[in-house]
């Protein structure tokens, strides 16, 4: 499966060149590029593991397309996204996000169900990735 | 128009029984400077003829605050001055013979904190059956702060809604399921996992799914809630559905709305219908148990379409903000219902904006500050297909729901393959934007483009691509941009 977290996940994977417009986009709007990866991608998973921080002062993509290289050497058999935080009044969130790598294999999710009265379901998603400890799945 | 201050009554005179003109009881007062905690209403009257509009101006201030058709005596023992709404302004509506726009303040006090339902009662309570009045609309507002401040507010907010989901930087996609009647629960459920596996964040329930003899309410929620989680693990994302919960009692929809809870549903749905006391309730729960809330406008059209009679809907989107839903139709633009587009603009800032200043283009009459009330999502839904992206995007931007019901469903593949190439086109098209692209004038170049690795798409573009809606809008602003006002 291919998990489709993000902007461009419908779209063929990015080339650097596309993720460097992309976050080019970003910092000429003012936001703060940064990078985050992880091996648990569940839908709720929102704290992926920081590639340091924000970079607030940064003008030019090319030093976020520079970590990313340094990331997925790292960790490119992981997710990686980056992330765009605007601080701007009332909004002081994520304004932009999208994958920039994956793992070659993405086994994707189990769906579990537990039966309770009036035909209630309690389902719980999980995935298959964290079969394994983390660290070293997708290995 | 103003004509001058009429001379003040003496008390004795003012209050001496039998019927006195609206405009000498104090209701118009072409002098008075409005004071930033006044409530400020603009209407478009239509006086009856022979009906002075300046009386007629007087008239409506009068009969939606303290006056009544005769003079009483027992205004002495209030602060009668204070209580009285005053007409200040009075201009013709250009290119409208026979109509006018009246500015009528009111004094804070006048109205309960916290509750839409007093507001309308005052404002739009009797004076729409006014006699001497052929016509009243109610265009705008301008609710002060110290007003704004003793609402709730969107339960969820555009900005909580995005972190909630995970989904940054396009607008949200979504479809109506349909035929919006007669699907079992076990049919109905299929639509919504195809939808959602295909691509789209939310599926809704149609105004009218309630429920009915075909498909009750309980048996809906749960196969929905089993197609929300199938298609959750299928793509990794957070779907919803919006679950409709509107009902005949409160207590019926403070029913529905636990299940939904209970099953783990992020977002319920309501209907305008359900009237604005029905709304708050439900928004304050929305806000206790962590739930956004989706409102059809349902019958909105009976007062809001014609621009002589009624409720603008741009009112109605800023009591709604102030009631505090989370998502509300706003219109298309492009689509199959009423939309002009200056019109539709207008609407959108008054859901997302902080600070929407006054645009008389837009239809918008007042600064209006809101205070860091929460943002209200705007929906477009109506007759509107993926080949019609990049202009959806242009008119409508970023923060918006994006639904396309048969757009979706009446995919010659599949209503999967309908999400799938609804989401492309929408990619697509927001990654063009932002590679810097023109994206509006090579819309149909770009989706060519996606088109090319995607079939689902390139059929979705061949099916619909000659489906337009060009109609005369009914609704359309006043002022053009060049226009001096008064």
């Amino acid at each position: 499966m291919r998990v489709t977290q993000g902007a461009f996940s419908f779209l063929p994977d990015l080339t650097d060149q596309q993720i460097h417009e992309q976050v080019q986009y970003c910092i000429d709007k003012g936001w703060a590029v940064s990078l985050e990866y992880t091996d648990d991608p569940h839908p709720r998973n929102c704290y992926w593991e920081m590639w340091g921080h924000p970079m607030f002062d940064n003008p030019d993509a090319a030093a976020l397309v520079y970590e990313l290289n340094e990331c997925r050497k790292a960790h490119g058999n992981e997710y990686i996204r980056v992330m765009a935080f605007d601080s701007s009044p009332g909004w002081e969130s994520v304004r932009l996000s999208f994958i920039a790598n994956r793992p070659a294999e993405e086994p994707g999710f189990e769906l579990t169900r537990t039966e309770g009265a009036g035909r209630k379901q309690t389902y719980a998603i999980r995935a298959y990735a964290t079969d394994r400890p983390e660290g070293s799945r997708y290995a | 128009m103003a004509d001058g201050a009429d001379v003040k009554e003496t008390p004795r005179g003012r209050y001496s029984a039998g019927v006195m003109e609206y405009r000498k009881m104090g209701y118009w007062e072409p002098d008075y400077e409005p004071k930033d905690t006044d409530i400020i209403a603009l209407f478009r009257i239509t006086p009856q003829d022979g009906v002075d509009p300046v009386e007629a101006a007087a008239a409506v201030a009068g009969e939606s605050s303290t006056a009544t058709w005769t003079v009483v005596w027992t205004d002495r023992l209030t602060a009668c001055e204070k209580y009285r709404a005053k007409a200040y302004r009075v201009d013709p509506v250009p290119n409208a013979e026979g109509q006018y726009f009246a500015y009528i303040a009111y004094d804070l006090d006048l109205f309960e904190p916290g509750s839409i339902a007093n507001l309308t009662a005052s404002i739009i309570g009797n004076v729409f059956g006014f006699k001497p009045l052929k016509a009243l609309r109610l265009e705008d507002m301008r609710l002060p702060v110290a007003y704004v401040k003793t609402f709730q507010g969107p339960a969820t907010g555009i900005v909580v809604e995005r972190e909630r989901l995970q989904v940054w930087g396009r607008p949200l996609l979504g479809a109506t399921v349909k035929p919006k009647l007669g699907l079992s629960g076990r049919n109905y459920g299929r639509v919504v996992y195809e939808a959602l596996k295909g691509g789209l964040d939310f599926t809704k329930d149609d105004e009218n799914i309630n429920s009915q003899p075909f498909m009750h309410w309980r048996d809906r929620f749960l196969y929905c809630m089993e197609a929300v989680n199938k298609a959750a693990a299928a793509t990794g994302e957070v779907k919803g559905t919006y679950l409709n919960v509107t009902a005949a009692t409160m207590e019926d929809m403070y029913e529905r709305a636990e299940f939904a809870k209970e099953l783990g549903s992020t977002i319920v749905m309501i209907d305008l219908v359900i009237g604005y006391t029905a709304i708050q309730s439900m928004a304050k729960w929305a806000r206790r148990n962590d739930m956004i809330l989706h409102l059809h406008r349902a019958g909105h059209s009976t007062y809001t379409r014609q621009r002589n009679h009624g409720v603008s809907f741009r009112v109605i989107t800023k009591w709604m903000r102030l009631a505090g839903v989370d998502h509300i139709h706003a219109g298309t633009v492009v689509g199959k219902l009423e939309g002009d587009p200056a019109t539709t603009r207008g609407f959108y800032d008054t859901c997302r904006e902080d600070k929407v200043p006054m645009k008389l283009e837009n239809g918008i009459f007042f600064d209006q500050d809101w205070a860091s009330l929460n943002k209200l999502m705007p929906v477009a839904s109506g007759g509107i297909h993926a080949g019609q992206m990049h202009q959806l995007i242009d008119h409508l931007g970023e923060d918006v729901v994006l639904q396309f019901g048969g757009g979706t469903i009446g995919h010659p593949q599949g209503i999967a393959a309908g999400a799938t190439a609804n989401r492309v086109a929408l990619e697509a098209m927001i990654f063009a934007r932002n590679a810097g692209r023109d994206y509006l004038a090579e819309g149909p170049a770009i989706l060519a483009e996606a088109a090319r690795t995607c079939t689902p798409l390139r059929q979705a573009l061949d099916t619909w691509k000659d489906v337009t809606f060009d109609y005369a809008s009914t609704d359309a602003p006043d002022f053009v941009p060049s226009a001096t006002v008064s």
